[in-house]
């Protein structure tokens, strides 16, 4: 038990140290590690290892981007194999359906709740 | 003095002017909190999975994302997570925090433009790309499976 969170900790923290040393070293704004890091999960996943990642680290694996990524390639995976090509299309957005409509009716309804502050920096 | 010259000079006194941010304590925050949101991303999990033993995987899966998010979202729209990214840099950026926060912000920011095309259009300004890009990048795993 307390095993499998020292191996979640350990892998979502490498993970997250890797994302600071890209930003502290090229200085790249926060989009642009985001897309890098989705497209890694959906590359990582294409070539089949992030599924010994998943294993080993669980949520420390699925909970960053890349595994938003990867879920994206699993799903194209496995709606190509059962649909064929139409897989290609449906695959992918129906795998990560959740992660986006939640993040979408979240936002809306507290955007609509709380008004803009003026950011106290 | 000649053009290049002077834009090094420049540059120098630029980069002897900006804060510096210290590596070190960024880089060990960005660890620590990256991982204890994964420890909590585990957590939700398993208290899922011991209130409803029916859950497949995945599906397991999706909700302790959408907890997640909403958390994230709650606290973005109440001004804490700000607090929390300034010094956890990408401790809170990497995990699915990140993509709920820049969707969020972006909605709140500019719901004063106008409900159509302030907030539900610019809502993507960060997560847009990355959707995009997945998913053109996903396309091409797709057809590389489809002919292997």
């Amino acid at each position: 038990m307390l095993l499998t969170y020292l191996k979640v900790f350990l892998t979502g923290g490498i993970i997250c140290l890797i994302g600071q040393i890209l930003i502290t070293k090229t200085k790249m704004t926060s989009a642009r590690i985001l897309v890098l890091f989705m497209c890694l999960g959906v590359f990582l996943e294409g070539v089949g290892i992030y599924q010994y990642v998943v294993d080993f680290g669980k949520a420390g694996a699925t909970v960053p981007i890349i595994g938003f990524g990867r879920t994206l390639a699993k799903g194209v995976i496995k709606d190509v194999s059962t649909k064929g090509f139409l897989g290609i299309f449906t695959g992918g957005l129906a795998a990560t359906a959740a992660g986006i409509a939640a993040s979408v009716i979240f936002s809306f309804f507290v955007a609509l709740i709380f008004h803009s502050k003026t950011k106290h920096s | 003095m000649n053009k290049e010259e002077r834009n090094k000079k420049y540059l120098a006194y630029v980069s002897s002017k900006s804060p510096k941010t210290r590596e070190w304590p960024t880089l060990f925050y960005a660890f620590v909190i990256g991982g204890l949101i994964c420890c909590f991303g585990q957590l939700v999990n398993d208290t899922l999975q011991m209130w409803f033993p029916a859950m497949t995987e995945t599906e397991l899966g999706a909700w302790t994302l959408i907890v997640i998010i909403f958390i994230t979202c709650v606290l973005t729209g109440i001004g804490v997570f700000d607090d929390i990214a300034r010094f956890a840099g990408a401790g809170t950026i990497i995990p699915i925090t990140g993509f709920a926060n820049s969707i969020c912000s972006s909605a709140i920011e500019f719901r004063r433009e106008g409900i159509i095309f302030g907030m539900c259009a610019k809502m993507f300004t960060v997560a847009g790309p990355v959707i995009v890009c997945a998913v053109v990048s996903s396309t091409l795993v797709g057809i590389v499976y489809l002919l292997i």
